[in-house]
């Protein structure tokens, strides 16, 4: 379970001052649902995902993930999410195996639960062919499923995606679309953030539109439809954002 | 405080960095082959083209010396050198190293010695070219002996004994023993080259830690795993700092064989015991103890300070341009340290760098100024101390962190 009450990032630049790169944002995601978080470039996806992942401190506002709070208790929220983006890369001399195992010890498994997981999900997910080769000797394919493993090693509540598929090839983006639904499927908390109107057609159970920092509608698809007398999403979108969009905001 | 964790960090860090050949290099293979290429190489090097340019006969030319005969005899007699005729252009033969070296006699040379006359013999050469100072030397030599004959014969001729212009003799002994003579000679470098490597072995690590780090894409993914900040900082602290202290451990070890290797040499060369006992250093058991001793507080400073300057870096080669100055920050006080007359002060005691490389060079010697060592051990702790302090507080700043 997530729920943020009016989180709010603020950044100082020197050249353009006070940046509000998220504000006062107010959502609740629930188990076995998958929220996804639609926006254009710098709309503040990325960095409400970061605050939830606690990887930034948020300004103003909380969220509570799992029942705990981003600011008091970060590790004991980091430690029930699983935090997935196209920029979280794998350490290239490490290999595939050791990768997973490195973040499982950093979530406090033990050596035998570690290695019982580690076997399971590289069984799960086909990953026994490469679990020795070095990570930089990996295709896009399997790097994508050594960090699907690296965010499930500690089996999380809350799986937290940023834009996963981008810069990915169909078969790739097929496999992560894939396994978000597994997700969903075992009761996990889901959120993900995209500009892809087709995955949060796809995917989404909540759909949440972001502009300039700021939720400007969140509803289910349908609810959407029936809100903005539209069907095709990319025309919901663009009548909900238009009045706020501002070219090159901050992310 | 969770030692696990730092443990794991430092044991992942440890793995990576003994698969990154730069990261080997830097560390194990400077310093191993560091000393024995600019020691013994360099040092066997120089014996062989001294005892080479040693062995040259110089080709010499004779200006004038036509009216002193005896003078002229003297000088083509001696095997050691090769007259060659004179040309006009003397000078240029000269600094073309046709001849090595040119004496001009004056006129009337013999007449004046006989009337007591002073006169002035000069020698013309090359300075700074070894085989011409060489040639000089050999000229030189038998003018002296030749003015010590003239001396001789004045007062033979005057009935007067030769102490009679030699009332005491003064002769300089060393009390030192051997091993402080040589410590004296290269304390400075040592302790200098510690310092250099402790900090080169430091700064790649310390530069792949942080800044390689954000560069691979690999400092949000453990970010976002439930590691805290500081054991994170701390586990890479700690595998920065087994890099400096690796690289100062090799180096003292490969400095002690080179030496050890550099005075066998001087021997089997012929240098004599005298120079074989010059280069001997012998760094005991003690001595290297305590040069890590001092190190070691040293090694947290530049660690945590590399990786501090480092983490602002957004790229591995941005992180290189910020930290390659610092290089010469290091240097500046360790080389300061080997000027002549440079000692330990309680001033000196107190400044960075200086203060440690100054002590090596005491500690070598096998010199214990217990009251030095701990204000120096101490200072270098407080600075080491305030510079993790600082590296674990720029890890918890997300404007550094995510610098865009």
């Amino acid at each position: 379970m997530i729920e943020t009450q009016g989180l709010t990032k603020l950044f100082r630049d020197k050249k353009r001052g006070e940046i509000r790169a998220v504000d006062g944002v107010s959502f609740t995601c629930k188990p076995g649902q998958i929220y996804g978080l639609l926006g254009a470039n710098g709309a503040g996806k990325t960095t409400t995902l970061r605050m939830l992942a606690t990887i930034l401190e948020p300004s103003n506002g909380t969220a509570i993930v799992c029942g705990h709070d981003v600011i008091e208790q970060p590790e004991k929220v980091r430690a029930n999410v699983g935090f997935l983006s196209t920029a979280t890369a794998l350490y290239p001399r490490l290999n595939a195996q050791e990768m997973v195992e490195y973040f499982g010890r950093l979530n406090g498994l033990g050596e035998t639960e570690l290695k019982k997981r580690v076997d399971d999900i590289f069984s799960r997910l086909d990953m026994n062919s490469f679990r020795d080769r070095r990570c930089d000797k990996l295709s896009t394919g399997m790097k994508q499923k050594t960090s699907i493993a690296r965010t499930l090693i500690h089996d999380p509540q809350v799986m937290i995606f940023d834009e996963p598929t981008l810069g990915l090839d169909i078969m790739t983006a097929r496999t992560i679309i894939g396994f978000i639904r597994e997700c969903r499927q075992r009761g996990k908390t889901v959120i993900f953030s995209t500009h892809v109107m087709s995955e949060v057609e796809k995917l989404c159970d909540v759909i949440g539109i972001i502009q300039s920092g700021k939720l400007l509608a969140e509803g289910s698809l349908a609810e959407l439809r029936e809100r903005y007398q539209e069907l095709d999403l990319e025309e919901i979108f663009v009548k909900v954002v238009v009045p706020h969009y501002q070219p090159e905001e901050a992310a | 405080m969770s030692l696990r964790n730092v443990g794991i960090v430092y044991r992942k860090e440890l793995t990576e960095a003994l698969r990154d050949r730069r990261t080997l290099i830097s560390t194990i293979l400077v310093p191993l082959f560091l000393f024995p290429v600019l020691s013994v190489g360099f040092g066997a090097l120089a014996v062989k083209l001294v005892g080479k340019a040693k062995e040259e006969v110089p080709k010499i030319v004779i200006l004038g010396g036509e009216d002193s005969p005896q003078v002229l005899e003297g000088l083509r007699k001696l095997d050691k050198i090769e007259i060659v005729p004179t040309k006009s252009g003397w000078k240029s033969q000269i600094v073309e190293r046709e001849a090595r070296a040119a004496v001009e006699i004056p006129q009337d040379f013999q007449a004046d010695i006989q009337s007591q006359k002073v006169d002035l013999v000069k020698i013309y050469n090359f300075q700074g070219d070894i085989k011409s100072e060489f040639a000089t030397e050999k000229i030189e030599a038998y003018l002296n002996d030749y003015h010590d004959s003239v001396v001789k014969d004045r007062l033979a001729a005057k009935n007067l004994p030769v102490s009679a212009l030699k009332p005491f003799e003064v002769k300089k002994e060393n009390v030192a023993p051997p091993e402080k003579v040589s410590g004296a000679a290269f304390g400075g470098i040592i302790g200098y080259m510690v310092i250099l490597l402790c900090m080169t072995g430091a700064m790649y690590p310390a530069m792949d830690l942080t800044a390689g780090e954000k560069e691979r894409g690999t400092m949000e993914t453990i970010l976002s795993s439930p590691i805290s900040r500081l054991h994170l900082v701390l586990g890479k602290f700690f595998l920065v700092l087994t890099a400096a202290l690796g690289t100062a451990a090799l180096s003292v070890l490969s400095m002690s064989v080179s030496f050890s290797m550099l005075s066998k040499y001087a021997l089997a060369g012929g240098g004599g015991k005298a120079a074989a006992a010059e280069l001997l250093l012998k760094l005991g058991p003690k001595t290297v103890a305590s040069l890590f001793l001092m190190a070691l507080p040293l090694a947290v400073l530049f660690a945590a300070a590399l990786m501090t300057i480092a983490l602002f870096a957004k790229t591995y080669k941005e992180a290189q341009s910020y930290l390659t100055p610092m290089t010469i920050v290091v240097v500046i006080p360790a080389i300061a340290s080997m000027l002549p007359g440079v000692e330990l002060t309680p001033k000196l005691a107190l400044i960075p760098i200086l203060n440690v490389s100054l002590l090596c060079k005491e500690l070598v010697t096998g010199t214990y100024h217990w009251n030095y060592i701990a204000i120096i051990f101490l200072s270098t702790c407080v600075y080491a101390a305030a510079a993790l302090f600082l590296a674990v507080k720029m890890f918890q700043r997300e404007d550094v962190l995510f610098r865009s």
